[in-house]
């Protein structure tokens, strides 16, 4: 059996690891198209701030492991998949023959559209390389312009603050990170970034980056009339999952690779897992790209299972989650955190300190939490929600106090004094 | 053979020594807030429930790990964080559904339970019972037991607390 792997982050590394258990005499293959070993992504603001090396980015530690496990590691690009002739073609014009094909291959930051985008200093941060060019430009004195203040563009706050650059964060939409909190956590955030120096300015566009006059390299036009003067312009407005080679062939692409629940594609032998796969919804029973790194792991261990044993394990959805560390404020948030119709939730609130917890409610159950300034117990949230937790009267405690969580937990799943009756 | 703890909270009168001995040993204060097992109190009805990580097969936390910053010590079947490694992201933390992985503000880093590398001092700080470290094969049957008794009418007496010797901390142990 020839397994080929296109994509050498987390979901296709695990991918390759769980092939191996299953199907130790199988051949395996992990084609990536970038030059270092299989690296992680979100480990790339550590590694700004210096926190690690280039090395500490490395997704498996031990040299040879690739080899100890009989993995061929090939460095090219696959531009097409042929499912009839279970084939692709490589960018360096080869082709290989597959008997099950995993496509892997995650996403790419967007490029957003804005005049001037393309000019030299401005950069995005989605790999090692683009590292390497962040690091270099941001230093004391210099004045950064970030574009996009999701999820990456709060990731990458600390090392940019923490370079010495005068920081100015462009966000489109009214408040920060907006595909996680709500606006009253991401209006806390943006206090947060302010009493850290960082110039935040929410609703407003940058219509253009110019050439700029006088000692900075660019202009940044925003749409409030605002004219910033900066050395380096980081863009982080999203990422898209990259399924541009699979246009024209017979597998379904619509946000990303179209999947079942066995995490197979619309063409037979060919799977897909990570940040390209289009896959089930815990909470909403749908299918969407969550491109967050605990989905891809579960799906690279589904699919590797499914490829080699038949379709014996069944994908019951991930729980979309995400923390951030934004300057040192963590937030939280899980499955439906802006809440579920019918649904009712829960809040407690203290922005002086920086802490917030938002729980969402669907009859007794949890199915959705947000949270700021909370680093104790997190994980709690995902076993109340993912194992449907019936809470009973503790959700009218919950509603009290919000921050009650694992005593809920623990109440409601263990057999305690109270409810084991042997007291 | 593995062991593992065994927490039993109809035992636990949320004296706090664990959290005492787990701090002490792990982080070298006595600070309850750095403990790595932690008494939960129902006060309203006078009962605690000590809790921490269960070693558990699924691993959710090791796996989610993007860096590889958690493995298996093959002798105690604990799931450890390597220091040196954690770039603390914080993903295992949420991957965890049982909450037992913290991030630390102190160290930029997660920290969990580690079973004390074999010799757990929650286990020889608790005077009563409620955290002993057992074979792993026999942790799970009074728990099965206690959840199965709380349909059933009247009270068991099976399960409660016992006199025990202490082990007091000595740094050179």
């Amino acid at each position: 059996m020839q397994h080929i792997v296109i994509g050498a982050g987390p979901a296709g590394v695990v991918a390759v690891e769980h092939l191996r258990t299953y199907d130790p005499d199988g051949k395996i293959t992990l084609i990536g198209d970038e030059p270092e070993p299989p690296y992680s992504r979100m480990a790339i603001p550590y590694y700004l701030i210096k926190k690690i090396d280039e090395r500490g980015t490395y997704l498996r530690k031990s040299a040879g492991h690739f080899d100890a496990l009989g993995v061929e590691i090939l460095q090219d690009k696959v531009t097409a998949v042929d499912p009839g002739a279970k084939t692709v073609s490589l960018a360096g014009g080869a082709s290989a023959s597959y008997d099950k094909l995993l496509i892997a291959t995650g996403a790419s930051a967007l490029t957003p559209m804005i005049p001037g985008v393309e000019s030299e200093g401005v950069y995005r941060c989605w790999t090692l390389a683009d590292a390497r060019n962040i690091i270099r430009l941001a230093q004391p004195g210099n004045s950064v312009v970030l574009i996009g203040a999701g999820f990456i563009g709060c990731i990458i706050l600390e090392a940019l603050a923490a370079s010495g650059a005068n920081l100015t964060v462009v966000e489109v939409e009214n408040h920060m990170v907006p595909r996680m909190l709500n606006d009253t956590a991401g209006h806390m955030i943006k206090t947060w970034c302010e009493e850290h120096g960082v110039k935040v300015l929410t609703s407003t566009k940058v219509d253009a980056i110019e050439s700029g006059t006088g000692d900075r390299a660019l202009n940044v036009v925003c749409d409030n009339g605002d004219n910033i003067a900066a050395d380096m312009v980081i863009t982080a407005t999203g990422v898209r999952s990259n399924i541009e080679f699979l246009k024209g062939s017979a597998v379904n692409v619509d946000q990303g690779v179209v999947v079942d629940e066995y995490l197979q594609s619309s063409a037979n032998d060919v799977y897909a897992a990570g940040d390209v796969a289009q896959g089930k919804d815990f909470s909403t029973g749908g299918f969407n790209v969550q491109a967050i790194q605990p989905t891809a792991v579960e799906h690279g261990r589904i699919a590797a299972r499914n490829m080699v044993q038949g379709h014996d394990h069944v994908h019951r959805g991930s729980v979309n989650m995400n923390v951030l560390d934004t300057l040192g404020l963590i937030s939280s948030s899980f499955a439906l955190w802006m809440g579920a119709d019918g649904g009712d939730s829960a809040e407690v609130s203290d922005p002086d300190r920086f802490r917030y917890v938002n729980l969402q409610f669907q009859d007794d159950m949890l199915v959705g939490a947000s949270t700021l300034g909370l680093t104790e117990h997190v994980g709690v949230m995902r076993g109340l929600i993912e194992g449907k937790v019936r809470l009973d009267g503790w959700k009218d405690k919950l509603k009290q106090d919000p921050t009650r969580l694992m005593e809920a937990y623990i109440a409601s799943t263990q057999a305690l004094g109270h409810n084991a009756h042997v007291i | 053979m593995l062991r593992a703890l065994q927490l039993e909270p109809e035992k636990c009168t949320g004296c706090l020594q664990c959290e005492m001995a787990c701090s002490f040993e792990n982080e070298g204060v006595f600070n309850p807030a750095k403990s790595r097992i932690k008494v939960f109190g129902f006060h309203d009805q006078g009962r605690f429930a000590p809790y921490t990580c269960t070693q558990c097969d699924e691993a959710w936390c090791m796996h989610a790990c993007p860096v590889e910053a958690i493995v298996v010590n093959q002798d105690t079947g604990a799931k450890e964080v390597l220091d040196a490694v954690c770039v603390g992201c914080k993903v295992c933390t949420i991957a965890c559904p049982f909450g037992t992985v913290n991030y630390s503000h102190d160290t930029g880093k997660v920290i969990k339970c580690d079973l004390c590398g074999g010799d757990p001092w929650c286990a020889k700080a608790c005077p009563t019972g409620a955290i002993t470290y057992v074979d792993i094969d026999n942790t799970g049957l009074d728990r099965m037991r206690a959840w199965a008794q709380q349909s059933s009418a009247g009270s068991a007496s099976f399960n409660v607390p016992t006199e025990k010797d202490v082990q007091t901390y000595s740094q050179a142990q």
